[in-house]
């Protein structure tokens, strides 16, 4: 399977992610550039954190306009895999390839360490290698991770199980019903605030995020590969 | 030539922990009389003449990309000025 890494000019766990495809998944994977026409050849996308365009205006608003963002679109339509992991779920936000916003932490304060997550929904194409309702700990940080969305959205959420990851126990941000992490309708984008892509070998303290990558590439295998 | 005043804010139903914190500063400073404080952006843009309608203009720039409706409301003043 074949990952892209999208870059932005702001971007910094762009490395981190390839690092977690490359070196602890084994599978082939590129950094692409935002600038890029097309995503042509690529499997699954994944948009990394980091602060694309100095988070001016709003974050991941900037972003959203990019090149390569037609192409991610295209390809979420085409039901490849799109993973967008904090800055990468600000910009899918905004692309509406996810419903909802992002406000300020309540906290207002930026928050950088591990925290619990609960696995809501172990059926998707990303969570699929864990256990339903596994409680599992992935670092977040971040400054704007509120999460929030209209009653009406929520209750789609809630109806279609599009609710991932929610925070487990205490609340880091202030986000709506805890939502840590969310899917599309079709279920093939999924975004979310905690990094997986740090937490992918013991010596970073905890391999508890590598199975949402596994969970993506078994689930592609079924899929498209002969005699998986 | 236009100069347009844009003006952002959270909406009324989404809570501001920014305009809560510094609502609580002005309280501490003795101004009791505060009752809320909502933190916003302003921008201006000076926009050239291009037969476009003005607000259609503006509205469609501030849907697009100055505001995110989800979560934030938006309203301009448009001042016509002569280009120097």
């Amino acid at each position: 399977m074949k990952f892209a890494v999208i870059v932005f000019p702001g971007s910094n766990c762009d490395v981190d992610m390839f690092h977690a495809v490359k070196d602890e998944l084994g599978e082939e994977v590129e950094y692409v550039w935002h600038d890029t026409d097309s995503l042509e050849g690529y499997d699954g996308i994944l948009l990394p954190g980091g602060f694309s365009y100095g988070d001016y205006l709003r974050t991941g608003a900037i972003a959203r306009f990019s090149n390569v963002m037609k192409e991610v679109i295209k390809a979420a339509e085409a039901g490849k895999p799109v993973l967008g992991v904090c800055n990468g779920f600000q910009i899918l936000l905004e692309a509406g390839l996810l419903p909802g916003a992002m406000r300020r932490n309540e906290s207002l304060k930026f928050i950088c360490k591990p925290v619990e997550l609960k696995v809501e929904n172990n059926e998707t194409m990303f969570s699929s290698a864990y256990d339903a309702k596994e409680v599992i700990s992935i670092p977040i940080a971040h400054g704007e991770g509120n999460y929030y969305c209209d009653e009406q959205t929520l209750q789609e959420l809630k109806a279609n199980n599009q609710i991932v990851f929610t925070y487990n126990g205490t609340n880091p941000n202030g986000s709506l019903e805890n939502i840590a992490g969310i899917t599309n309708k079709q279920g093939n984008v999924l975004g979310m605030m905690p990094h997986p892509e740090r937490a992918v070998d013991e010596l970073l303290g905890g391999a508890d995020g590598l199975k949402i990558f596994k969970s993506i590439v078994s689930q592609w295998r079924e899929a498209n590969v002969v005699n998986a | 030539m236009f100069k347009v005043k844009v003006y952002i804010t959270l909406r009324e139903s989404v809570l501001d922990p920014q305009g809560t914190a510094v609502k609580g500063s002005l309280h501490s400073l003795d101004y009791k009389e505060v009752e809320d404080v909502r933190i916003g952006k302003y921008l201006e843009l000076t926009i050239e003449e291009s037969g476009r309608n003005i607000d259609e203009l503006v509205k469609e720039m501030c849907e697009k990309l100055l505001a995110n409706t989800v979560i934030e409301d938006y309203r301009y003043e448009v001042e016509e000025v002569v280009a120097q």
